[in-house]
Parts: structure tokens; sequence; C-alpha cells
């Protein structure tokens, strides 16, 4: 049966091109270019750590003078260095990391070939493990290296590649502007899509190609990179004194297994405030927040406004396209109804007639499937060379493959119900005695 | 009029499609109109400086250069190199130019001494340069005078306790912001953590735009300080007109010539990087353009298809009409204000779905109200686009020679 349909349906498409065509090309410009933008929103609020980000999370506290304070405003976003230590060595996770940005000055062993700069990230010990960094050599540093502020260093595979060939980085010595380290590690290719653990970066900047010791960077005055908010009359520090100001510009994320943990992290967030207020530090009453990875993502808006606005104007655009074919087979059905009238006097059912109609839309719906996805690559190949941070990530994988074709399916068999119902409807007696 | 609407009532159902369709074409089209406007509007303005005599580049040491003393001495060092060249007019340091982004300082200013907050205009934005930085830049003064050579000074408001200097140049808007209404010429401003530090206006300028256009800043609220140095600053060259694309090339040479031991990010033409900061707004108006360009495609290729279907259909009926005594002109007046009427439906529909679209869209991304003046552009194009999409169709439909009136289907 529904190899006959099949058959009837492609003479249909066939007797009529223009009109065809045109419903192909409606059905495909629409699927084309909201699949663009569904992919390029579905890259930008993807998991970074599918395993692993409903055990991680981002603590806030509010260190800040009574000096603009209103009760209940979210507090800053970053950590100054003693809280931020004083955190990391309350040891209350099963794993927590301390960190800042930073950009340093990379000079290449060879000599002659001139010196550049690389992201950079001053760490303690427990990122790699904490992230599930894979290691293509090498390993990352322990808390000991941290402490005693070990000269090593873990660089990125590009990096490696560049300055000795990633198979004999491990072990070389790297020169970081007037000082030396030593590489003990090579990080595989590793882009978390956002930049979660830093969105003071912007959220999707790329990984860095340095990673250092946090108290060995700090103590060698290696610079910083990212936001700093300072209050008081401290006004911002020099590099020699980042440790003592009253300045938020540390990353801290701590890992808690079980919702037991997460809640005794929260009470001991709230007791550490209190703790401070009473050493005189703090001055604010307790004003904390623990937010998991992605409530983390999702209080820091990373999905720009201008993406939103696209992905919808492509629904929007896509709401005309399902129309525009509703109009355009209900025409399509409707011219038929002489065709089809003939059928119904020669004994075929409604339902077989609806199922008829069905085929050839889904045939339509096919084509207009496959000219979108020709459509969304020509699309995500244009934003890939738009110079903003997500760009490189904007790339169809299998499983959108397969839901745009789905997609393009399932919209035009719906467009096709109503046509087809109102098609099937036609009363055979009156169209035969027309003709 | 009459036999046009009794005859639409027969195909209520693809009318009502038709109909739905430029309706949500006109809410988009006219919204997308808008946004295109606003961000042309954005993009029309005037930075306050020479754009095409500009020249900058950023370059660090990696060296032992870290005492600001060995700064300061190799910044004089590269500045008379810089000005050595030829086609260059001068050379300055700055920390940050209109529209550049980077290096831009934020403070609060105090009318009086002690600084109280509502005595205050916070969020202006500071920009600090070396000798001739407002002849360099191109910067015209509107009143006032430009700095005198004994007022550039020793100055970082972030580190150090020095004084600032004794005269900054202000915009107009920060100058109306500070003292409405008021000469702002030899006005008091006072500086620092507690408003401690006082220095006065020498000039004024109308246009100086801040290194980023946004809401927290707005768009010129700025003044102007006279140092000697600037830490992590820009060098900042003005070229004879023609010598640019030459000083762009031949500037990292000029600087390695001083000193090797560093790094230089580039130099660039200070017209591609105003050109580049409005690359977002350019990005989102062609997006826009294409976007409005298929659906009004879509929606000529819908009544196209539609027309076509109901003449086909009314092929017996036209030969009819045309027997008895219409002319052609008739037959192709007749299809065109059908097709009015339908258009005129959609755009009445679509009106409306576009002031809530607009609304929607103030609601969730800040966009400003849609002025009325949209509305009837959005729906003058569907007019004419309606009527150019049913022309072929109706043309057919007058080509029907009466004698089809006299066959059986």
């Amino acid at each position: 049966m529904f190899g006959y349909y099949f058959d009837l349906a492609l003479r249909s498409l066939k007797r009529n091109k223009v009109l065809t065509a045109l419903m192909v090309l409606a059905i495909g410009l629409g699927i084309g270019a909201s699949m663009t933008m569904i992919t390029v929103l579905h890259v930008m609020t993807a998991d970074p750590l599918p395993d692993k980000s409903v055990r991680l999370f981002y603590p806030q506290i509010d260190p800040q003078d009574m000096e603009g304070y209103t009760p209940g405003k979210d507090p800053m976003d970053q950590f100054s260095w003693t809280d931020a230590m004083n955190l990391l060595h309350a040891r209350k996770g099963s794993h927590q990391v301390a960190m800042t940005g930073g950009r340093v000055t990379v000079r290449p062993p060879q000599g002659e070939s001139r010196a550049f700069f690389a992201d950079a990230r001053y760490t303690s010990s427990d990122f790699f493990s904490m992230f599930d960094v894979p290691f293509l050599y090498g390993s990352g540093w322990t808390a000991d290296d941290d402490d005693r502020q070990a000269r090593a260093a873990v660089i990125s595979r590009a990096l490696a590649d560049k300055l000795y060939g990633a198979d004999h980085a491990v072990g070389q010595s790297l020169r970081l502007g007037k000082d030396v380290f030593r590489v003990i590690g090579v990080i595989d290719r590793w882009n978390p899509v956002p930049h979660f653990y830093d969105l003071t970066q912007g959220s999707y900047h790329n990984t860095e190609d340095v990673f250092l010791p946090l108290e060995t960077a700090i103590a060698l005055g290696q610079g910083t990179a990212g936001n700093m908010n300072c209050w008081g009359s401290g006004g911002f520090p020099t590099p020699g004194n980042m440790k003592n100001a009253s300045c938020a510009w540390m990353q801290f994320w701590v890992q808690l297994d079980t919702p037991a943990l997460v809640q005794a992290y929260r009470e001991y967030l709230v007791h550490y405030s209190e703790q401070q207020k009473i050493l005189g530090r703090f001055q604010r009453p307790p004003n904390t927040r623990l937010y998991d990875l992605m409530g983390w993502l999702d209080y820091n808006h990373v999905v720009p406004g201008s993406v939103q606005l696209q992905a919808l104007l492509a629904l929007g655009f896509m709401l005309v396209c399902l129309v525009n074919t509703v109009a355009l087979l209900l025409v399509k059905f409707l011219r038929r109804s002489s065709e089809l009238g003939v059928r119904r006097a020669m004994g075929a059912s409604k339902q077989s007639i609806f199922a008829q109609l069905l085929v050839e839309a889904s045939l339509i719906g096919f084509a207009g499937g496959v000219a979108g996805l020709l459509l969304a690559f020509f699309g995500l190949w244009i934003v890939r060379h738009q110079p903003v941070q997500y760009a490189s990530h904007a790339h169809l994988d299998a499983a959108m493959l397969g839901t745009t074709l789905v997609l393009a399916m399932c919209a035009t068999v719906l467009a096709a119900i109503f046509p087809a119902w109102r098609a099937c409807r036609v009363q055979p007696a009156r169209v035969l005695k027309i003709q | 009029m009459h036999p046009i609407l009794s005859a639409l009532k027969h195909h209520k159902t693809v009318v009502i499609l038709v109909v739905l369709e430029i309706a949500l074409t006109c809410a988009i089209v006219s919204n997308a109109l808008f946004i295109i406007g606003s961000h042309l509007a954005d993009m029309r303005v005037h930075t306050g400086v020479a754009d095409n005599e500009l020249v900058w580049a950023t370059s660090s040491g990696i060296g032992d250069t870290t005492t600001p003393g060995r700064q300061a001495s190799r910044a004089a060092a590269d500045l008379a190199a810089l000005r050595s060249m030829p086609g260059v007019r001068s050379a300055v340091i700055t920390n940050s130019l209109p529209l550049g982004i980077t290096g831009s300082w934020g403070t609060c200013l105090a009318r009086k001494a002690g600084g109280e907050k509502p005595d205050s205009v916070c969020t202006v934005v500071m920009y600090a340069g070396t000798s001739g930085v407002v002849n360099t830049l191109g910067i015209k003064l509107s009143q006032g005078r430009d700095f005198l050579p004994q007022e550039y000074q020793d100055y970082d408001p972030f580190h150090g306790d020095q004084p600032p200097p004794p005269s900054v140049i202000v915009t107009r808007s920060l100058a109306e912001k500070m003292w409405p209404g008021e000469n702002p010429l030899g006005k008091a401003i006072f500086l620092g953590d507690k408003g401690s530090d006082v220095t006065h206006v020498a000039g004024v300028t109308d246009h100086l735009l801040n290194p980023s256009i946004n809401k927290y800043n707005g768009a010129d609220l700025n003044l102007l300080l006279p140092v000697t140095s600037v830490a992590g600053g820009k060098y900042v060259l003005r070229t004879e007109p023609g010598a640019r694309d030459v000083t762009l090339r031949d500037l990292p040479k000029v600087l390695d010539g001083v000193d090797d031991q560093r790094i230089i990010t580039g130099s660039h033409s200070y017209a591609d990087t105003v050109s580049e900061y409005f690359h977002d707004d350019r990005a989102l108006i062609w997006l826009l353009l294409v976007v409005i360009g298929c659906l009004l495609a879509l929606t000529a290729l819908g009544v196209v298809g539609l027309s076509s279907f109901w003449v086909q259909q009314r092929t017996h009926q036209i030969g009819i009409r045309r027997a008895i005594g219409a002319t052609r002109g008739d037959i192709l007046r007749y299809f065109q204000v059908e097709n009015f009427l339908i258009v005129s439906g959609g755009v009445a529909l679509g009106l409306l779905l576009a002031v809530a679209l607009n609304l929607l869209l103030m609601k969730h991304y800040e966009l400003p109200q849609l002025p009325l003046y949209y509305l009837p552009i959005a729906a003058l194009v569907l007019w004419l686009l309606g009527q150019l999409a049913v022309l072929g169709p109706a043309l057919r439909a007058a080509a029907v020679p009466p004698v089809v009136a006299t066959r059986s289907v």
C-alpha cells in the first residue's frame, strides 16, 4: 500500500514542479534558519562537564564594607586572596580549587623567535582532578608543590607542539618573563564550552595555554588578568600586595558529592561569614550563595541576549514558513479534488486518501529537510567566520543532524494534517458532476 | 467590492491562512526594520578624534622594566623614535581611545571637597594622555584652552598618592551634568577616595566618545587628564593624510630599533578599530536584512501560488464575465482589488501583532519602544509586494478569452 502511495506522491509532485519546488524551498528556508540558530543556542547552553556538573559548586560570600549596602543584593562573584585561601584550607569538600586568570610572556627556548603573550591560569592543585582534565603526558602538581611554591608548569598540547614538540615537552624548562619553570605535564585537547570555571574572561573564552601553581605565580608577581573589584580605601593593589588587598579577583570551586554535604557547606558559608564578622574582617550580615555548575552559568547569563533574539527570530521565521506550507499544501490538495473524487468513487476510503496525502507531504518534508540541512551547514559556516568567542564551536553534530531531518518531516506532516483532512472530505458525486 | 467579498467567503480557510502569513510577516518585518534603524543610528556616531589619521600600538617589555623609572625612560625613547618617523606629525601615550574598548578607567567626580554621594557624578570615564594629546588625537575644543606644557604631571589614579594635574578638559555632557546651565571653565573638580584632590576645568570639547558606549557610562561622559606617562598605555600616532599605511607597516620595526626585547601587540589603524567596534551591529543588520528578504520572498511566493490556483479554478467564470462584456482591465482589477483586500486584512492583524511582539522584546531584551512610523512603512511594503505578486496570475486571468465560456470543461 505504502509503495503505491509513494508512487502516486512522486507522480503528483512531478506534475507541478514549480509548486513542489516552492514548498521544498519554504520548508528548507525555515528549517535551515531555525536549525542554525538552535545549534548555536545548543552549543552555548551545553553542559561543559556532563558527568560531574551536579557535584561542582561555586560559593559566594559578601566581604564588603557597609558602603552601598542593600539587604538582599547578590554578593560579589569573586573572592579576595584571604577568603579564597581560608575556604581552600578548610577542606570542607572532597576537592576545592582557588584560582585566577593570568597573562604570561613566553620566551621560546630557541632564542631567535619572538616572545609572545599566552593566557595562563594560576590555580591550586585540585584543578586537574576536579575538572577531569585529560593529560597527554605527565600530570598536574600536588598540594605540597603548591605550598612550597614549586616552579612547575602544565602546558597545553598546542603550546607544547609550538615550543618543543609535544612528545618531549615534559622535563623541559619554560621561560615566562624573568622566571623559569619546569614543564611537568601536557594537557590533551580540552576546551570546555562555556569557559565555566572563570566567566570573567568572557563566557566562551578558550582554555588557557599555561597552568601554574597559584602560590608560585602570585609570589613571583606574574601578571593576573580578569576582573577585580575593590572596596574600602586601599585602591587597586600593586602586583606585590595582591594578597592583602580588599579586592575580589579569584574564583573558587568546591566538589560536594552528597546532598548532605551541600547542606553542610551552605551552613559552613554562613558560619564562616559570622566568624569573619566577629574577627572584624567582614561588616555586613552573612549573605551567601551556593550554585551548582549549571545554576552558576544561568545566574551569570552566559548566553548573550543577541543569540536569544536570533533564536526567537528564527522560530518566528519557521512559523511563517509553516503557515505558508499549510496554505500551499491546501491549494495543492484542493486542486486535485477531481482526481481524489474519482479515487473515492472507485472505492478508496477517506482514511486511505488521507494516508496518501500524508505520504506525499512527508516526501516534501524530507526534501525540505535535506535543503534545510544544506542551508544550516551554510549558516553555521557563516557563524564560524564571525569574530565572536563562540564561533569555533558552532558545528552540527550527529544528534542535531538527525533532529533537523526529523523536525522537518514532523513539521511538514503536521502542516499537512489540516489540508489533507479538508481534501479527503471531498464529495465524489459533486466533483464527478462538474467533470 | 461586494462580489469580491462574497467570492472570498467561499474560500475562508485559504484566505485566513494567507492573512495569517501576511500578519506574521508584517509583525516580524516591522520589528526587524526598527532594530535595523536603531543600530544604524548607533553606528552614525562621531568619535571626536581624527579617525583616518591615527595609528596605535601597544608594547610591553619582557626584560626588567618593572620599576616606574625605567618604564618612563623607555617610553620617552620610544616616543622620540616614533616622532622621527617620516609622515608622523606627533605621537603620544594614552590609556585608551574612543571606541577602543580596552584600557578604560572609571571614577566618581565630586563638586565639593569631601565628596558626599549626592554631590558626585559617578561612572565618568578618565582619559589620560601625554604632552600634545589634544592636537595628536585631533580633539576640538569649543571653549577654553589646551593644556600648558607644565600641566603634564606624573599621576596614576590607581597607585601612588601624587596630586592630580592642575587642569582637565571635560566633555560638554559632563559639564552639563556637573554644573547644569553654568559656565564650566575654571570650575573645581574633586577626585580621589575622599574627594580630597582638586583640579580645575581648563577646556571643554563638544565631542569625545567613551572607550565603549553602554548604559552605565553613557556615550560621552568623560574627562581628559594631562600626564607624563601611562603604565600599560597605547602609543598613538597622528600621521600625514597619505602616510597612514606606511606608518602602520614600519611601526614595529621602529619600536624594535629602540629595544628588541619586547612584545608588540600589533599596530592598528584607528579607523579599523572603530569599524571593529561596530562589527556586531553590522552582522545583526545583515542577518535581519536576509531574514526580511527571505520572509518577503516567501510571502510573495505564497501569494503567487494561491492566486494561480484561483485563476485556474475560475477560468470558466472569467470566460463568462468576458463574454458578457467585462474588459481585460476589469478582470485584472478584480484580482488586484481582491489581493489588496486580503493584504489589508493581513496588515491590520499584523500591526497588532507587531506592537505585541515589540512589547515582548521590550520586556526581555531591553529594546526601546517601536516608533509608530515604522508601521505604515511595513504596511506599504506588504501592499506593494502583494500587488507585484498578484500581477503575473492576474495578467494570465485577463488573457482568458471569452470563448472559454462556451466550452464545457
